[in-house]
């Protein structure tokens, strides 16, 4: 849509506002606007949007991170060059609507009675024919089409000729407004609740961002936001159950800010509801309002999909996490002192750190999670949901600072009928999960495994073990220093098994066997008698244990659990904690997460859309027309015929589409049956042109 | 300049009457009652269960097919099939169901012991039909436009529309059967990437015999159901190797009225973008083979183009109406009606990609192979946001995995 009326002025003579008004309305820079924002706006669908900065310079490096930091490619969306394509986009848009809106509404009221006979056969839908009617005649038919054909029609006597001018789908150019005028409305109740406010506030140094992990009462004073100093905005906020909150945080830039809120919101209960299959059906949130004005009291449950609105506040359910669940767990040594545990208390996002043993131990805990849903295999094959049942996270750090994450269970799992307590241990962030399967004993118990695992670590108990062994194995000889070296090397192959696992001890026996200088089959002989006697140890340090326990028969369960233990056995020396943390009980407290919003903008937004959807059909669907009949008597005097008239008509849509060819042959072929000379007199205007379409 | 009245313009074989304006007679109001009648029967039954927004959805619905029966006859057709089977469906279900749900096991039992159901009732063996029916559409459209064959192509429509009513049996029966299974997973199907490919077949199908139907031509049948049957040929292979036609319960953010309407009002957009390329592929072929001549098989070049702008108009309208109500569910789920999560920010850009399109043509005139390449394109900027924006990215519309 260029402008054509300033082409006949001197160029030179056009003022600067003029030209930009010009460019600003030109579709060439309204089709590149749309575009460029097509191409920017995938910048962001590809980069993940506001993580944190230190995510991006690991994924990035140090100077593609501020390559991209620079361009604002982390908030795409909020970011200047951004909004002033936005602008641009808004900008074009309202210039169009000054420019037509006058223009458009002027046409749609006139008939264009001004229609000359020669602009009138120019057009692209134009036919003439003659008819014997007489004038009265030709306007009252004509009129009678344009009626039943719903166009408004208007005549005009001019010198010598008569001109019927018809019109219908106003509409049409309402349409136009309606679309344009929906987006700059949409695109300016969307500026009022973006970020750009908040942004300048920070530019102007009104507003500071905050970056450190801090309790909301420390949040110095300039990132704090008053009640209502933000027209709109979008901030969360996790609250504990129990607790409440009466602050939003903003995210911006690599921080946030406060927005303070003038209401408090005590969370009274969060909780879960699932379907069978252990998929989370519904979360919700009760939660209390106080406002601080008024000291009003709303009490309500949020859901997704079911938001709070208060006071042109909404409160949205969002997330949710562990809020400071406490867990009781039994704390069991795995190295020193094993056997023995001692009972503590923590809780979850808090550091619990405890002597144990003359050694001081800290330990992370991170998460509590109360239903632990896997697919498991069924008694048919089938795939199964199971429950394991709650589990705690935990971080156990080294000296070197190196995290190990644990995820220990509260009650042993069943797989295929044994029961294990499950440790789950990941040794990197994002790496995989490896299992320790402790088994349970009969009392679903992890003391029969631990009893067992302190025989094993106790010196006096294994020697004696060795020394019975080999009393029994070699009572003939009757040599005593010989018997006793031999319980001496036994019991140390067990110390070193049970400390460096299987590797270790295998290790051990080919050097000691080297040493003799066996190799080859007799080597092999004698380190699997090695282990076979060690293996003999473990059998018997076990079955004391069991007796210890008062067990009395012993059964296929118990050389199961026998089996089971020592797998474990064989790695504890990698498990990279010196404690097991075994959860005993819990009190659950969890956290919900609620994004809290203000969108003023958001009516102007709806009403934008309503005018752009209204808009839309009426351009696409409603035809807006034009038809003329230009009656012209022939002034054939000579041959009597006082009432021979020419007929030219034409026409025009606004959309050059096909079925405008349709209607207008239509209507003239009609016009033609109705007034004309059926037929017989043919238009002789123009034979030449008759077999081919213009 | 003038246009001969025995020309053929365009395509058009203009007739010497005005056609009549289309008038609302005896039977088009017996129809919108009955349709009001069966909406009034169906809230007299269930009012109980259906809250403001299902009452309004249950008698828009009924206007709209009034609506729709009105504009369109041929539809009054497939809706009383698809009713007629479908309440003979929902009966032989609440039988079973009388005492509520059943479990997966005894619906399988079910489907298994019944041989309507096993071979023409359950939303499998129905949505397999549609998929046979399709797929068989496709060669005998191509055929019969190449033998020239008027008989042929009117088989080809006979097998869309048979499909169609198919495909809207299925969709009811898996309705229904999402209730037997467990009253908790019961939902509308299109909740997830297997339940919509069914949809986007089906709206496919029927906006093109619209167009067949309104240009009188049903030669561009076999490359429009080159998209369904290519969507269809997915819709299998998912189905084969991932199973995922299990009916499956609704995470939390989808279960929503807004759903019901968001996600048809889309595919009204989908399926005409789908049109538009594929006419324009059609176009492309005929400009390639020497544009229009005295014997053509497929419509005038001029047509198509009006197809493709036809096409993506009402799916411009209907896209536009299918973002806004994506945006005030977006409003009551997140907290926020734009987020610039990567699924709107595409329906964003495959918004301005055609609104694009449409100020070239209507505002510049621009006409030909150009736009008909641009039609094609939109269709992978479109399929993109369909499909890849769930495959490549994340966010918060992660319901259909691959």
């Amino acid at each position: 849509m260029t402008s054509q009326a300033q082409s006949a002025s001197p160029r030179r003579r056009r003022s600067l506002w003029s030209r930009l008004f010009t460019w600003l309305t030109s579709m060439n820079l309204a089709i590149a606007l749309l575009s460029i924002l097509a191409i920017a706006s995938v910048i962001g669908t590809v980069l993940q949007q506001n993580q944190p900065f230190n995510d991006y310079l690991i994924e990035f490096g140090p100077f593609w991170f501020e390559v991209f930091g620079t361009l604002g490619l982390f908030d795409v969306y909020s970011v200047g060059w951004f909004v002033v394509i936005l602008l641009f986009l808004l900008a074009s848009t309202s210039a169009c609507l000054i420019r037509n809106t006058p223009v458009f509404l002027r046409d749609i009221r006139s008939f264009r009675l001004n229609a000359q006979e020669k602009s009138l056969q120019a057009f692209k839908h134009s036919q003439q024919f003659d008819s014997p009617l007489p004038a009265d005649e030709i306007i009252q038919r004509s009129q009678g089409l344009f009626a039943r054909l719903g166009y408004k029609a208007r005549v005009k006597q001019r010198d010598g000729e008569i001109l019927i001018a018809a019109r219908k789908g106003g509409l049409n150019r309402i349409g136009y407004i309606l679309t344009h005028l929906g987006m700059v409305v949409i695109l300016v109740g969307g500026l009022i609740d973006s970020k750009m406010y908040l942004k300048t506030l920070n530019t102007l140094g009104v507003v500071e961002v905050e970056t450190r992990d801090l309790p909301v009462s420390q949040v110095p004073e300039e990132s704090h936001l008053p009640p209502g100093s933000l027209a709109g905005f979008r901030g969360s906020v996790n609250i504990p159950e129990g607790k409440w909150g009466d602050v939003a945080f903003i995210g911006l830039k690599d921080g946030y800010v406060v927005q303070n809120l003038p209401f408090k919101i005590e969370v009274n209960d969060f909780f879960v509801e699932f379907y069978d299959t252990g998929m989370p059906k519904s979360f919700n949130s009760n939660v209390t309002l106080t406002d601080k004005d008024t000291g009003e009291t709303l009490t309500e449950t949020i859901r997704v999909n079911h938001p709070l609105k208060y006071q042109g506040y909404n409160i949205f359910q969002s997330s949710f996490g562990d809020g400071g669940s406490e867990i009781e767990f039994d704390a069991w040594q795995l190295a020193g002192k094993t056997g023995t545990r001692q009972a503590l208390e923590g809780t979850v996002n808090q550091d619990r750190t405890f002597e144990f043993a003359g050694e001081k131990h800290t330990i992370e805990f991170t998460d509590f999670s109360l239903y632990n849903v896997n697919p498991t295999e069924g008694p048919d094959g089938s795939t199964e949901n199971t429950n394991f049942g709650p589990s705690v996270t935990f971080r156990v750090r080294d000296a070197a600072g190196q995290a190990v994450e644990y995820e220990n269970y509260f009650q042993p799992v069943d797989f295929d009928g044994t029961r294990y307590f499950l440790s789950g241990v990941t040794r990197s962030v994002g790496g995989p999960q490896q299992f320790l399967f402790i088994p349970a004993d009969r009392n679903n118990s992890i003391e029969t495994f631990m009893a067992f695992y302190a025989k094993l670590n106790d010196e006096k108990a294994i020697a004696r073990i060795a020394a019975e062994l080999i009393g029994q194995t070699r009572a003939s000889e009757g040599d005593q220093e010989m018997r006793s070296s031999a319980a001496r090397s036994i019991s140390n192959l067990v110390q070193v098994f049970v400390a460096d696992g299987f590797s270790g001890l295998s290790e051990t026996v080919n050097e000691t066997l080297a040493q003799r200088g066996l190799s080859g089959e007799a080597a092999d002989r004698a380190q699997e008698s090695s282990f076979r006697v060690v293996q003999s140890v473990f059998m018997r340090a076990y079955m004391e244990t069991l007796q210890e326990q008062g067990v009395e028969e012993f059964s296929q369960r118990d050389e199961t659990f026998f089996e089971d233990a020592l797998d474990v056995v064989t790695v504890i020396p990698d498990y990279g904690s010196p404690i097991y943390v075994a959860p005993t009980g819990f009190t659950h407290i969890q956290s919900t997460g609620l994004e809290i919003t203000r969108s003023p903008g958001m009516f102007w937004v709806y009403l934008g859309s309503l005018m752009l959807t209204m808009g839309i059909f009426m351009l696409f669907y409603i035809h807006y027309r034009r038809l003329w009949v230009l009656i012209k008597p022939t002034g054939s005097d000579h041959d009597d015929d006082a009432a021979h008239h020419r007929l030219v008509i034409a026409g025009t849509d606004a959309r050059k589409n096909i079925d405008f060819d349709q209607a207008f042959a239509q209507f003239s072929n009609e016009l033609q049956r109705q007034t004309g000379s059926n037929g017989k007199k043919n238009p002789p205007s123009d034979p030449d042109n008759s077999g081919r379409p213009e | 300049m003038s246009v001969p009245n025995e020309q053929m313009i365009n395509g058009y074989q203009p007739g010497s009457e005005l056609p009549e304006r289309r008038s609302f007679g005896l039977i088009d109001a017996l129809w919108a009652i009955a349709m009001l009648v069966g909406a009034g029967i169906g809230y007299a039954q269930y009012s109980a269960s259906l809250d403001y927004y299902a009452t309004g959805t249950l008698f828009g619905a009924a206007i709209g097919l009034g609506f729709l029966g009105w504009i369109w006859p041929a539809t009054r057709w497939l809706t009383a099939v698809v009713a007629a089977v479908s309440l003979f469906t929902l009966w032989q279900y609440n039988i079973l169901g009388a005492d509520g749900a059943v479990g997966l096991a005894a619906l399988e039992d079910f489907q298994e012991s019944n041989f309507l159901f096993k071979f023409l009732l359950s939303s499998q063996a129905a949505t397999m039909w549609m998929v046979a029916l399709f797929f068989l559409s496709i060669p005998t459209y191509f055929i019969s436009t190449l033998a020239r064959s008027e008989y042929g192509l009117k088989v080809g429509s006979a097998l869309v529309w048979s499909g169609a009513a198919m495909g809207f049996i299925g969709f009811f029966s898996r309705w229904r059967e999402g209730y037997l299974i467990n009253l908790d997973y019961g939902h509308i199907p299109v909740s997830n990437l297997y339940e919509v490919f069914i949809v986007f077949a089906v709206f496919t199908a029927l906006l093109y015999l619209y167009y067949e139907k309104r240009y009188n031509n049903r030669s561009l049948g076999g490359f429009v159901m080159l998209i369904v049957g290519i969507a269809l040929g997915f819709l299998l292979w998912y189905q084969f190797t991932r199973d995922a036609e299990a009916i499956a319960p609704l995470v939390p953010a989808l279960n929503s009225w807004w759903m019901k309407i968001h996600v048809p009002a889309n595919f009204i957009g989908y399926g005409t973008f789908a049109i538009a390329a594929m006419v324009g592929v059609a176009y492309l072929i005929k400009d390639k083979m020497g544009g229009d001549g005295p014997n053509d098989r497929l419509p005038s070049l001029a047509v198509m183009d009006d197809i493709q702008y036809k096409a993506i108009a009402l799916g411009f309208a209907f896209f536009t109406i299918a973002t806004i109500l994506g945006a005030m569910w977006a409003a009551e789920a997140w907290g926020g009606y734009w987020s610039w999560d990567p699924k709107e920010t595409w329906a964003l850009i495959v918004w301005l990609n055609y609104a694009a399109w449409l100020h070239m043509r209507l505002t510049k005139g621009w006409r030909g192979p150009v736009m008909a390449w641009w039609s094609i394109a939109g269709l992978f900027i479109t399929s993109f946001a369909f499909l890849g924006v769930n495959m490549f990215l994340s966010g918060l519309h992660s319901y259909g995995e691959l």
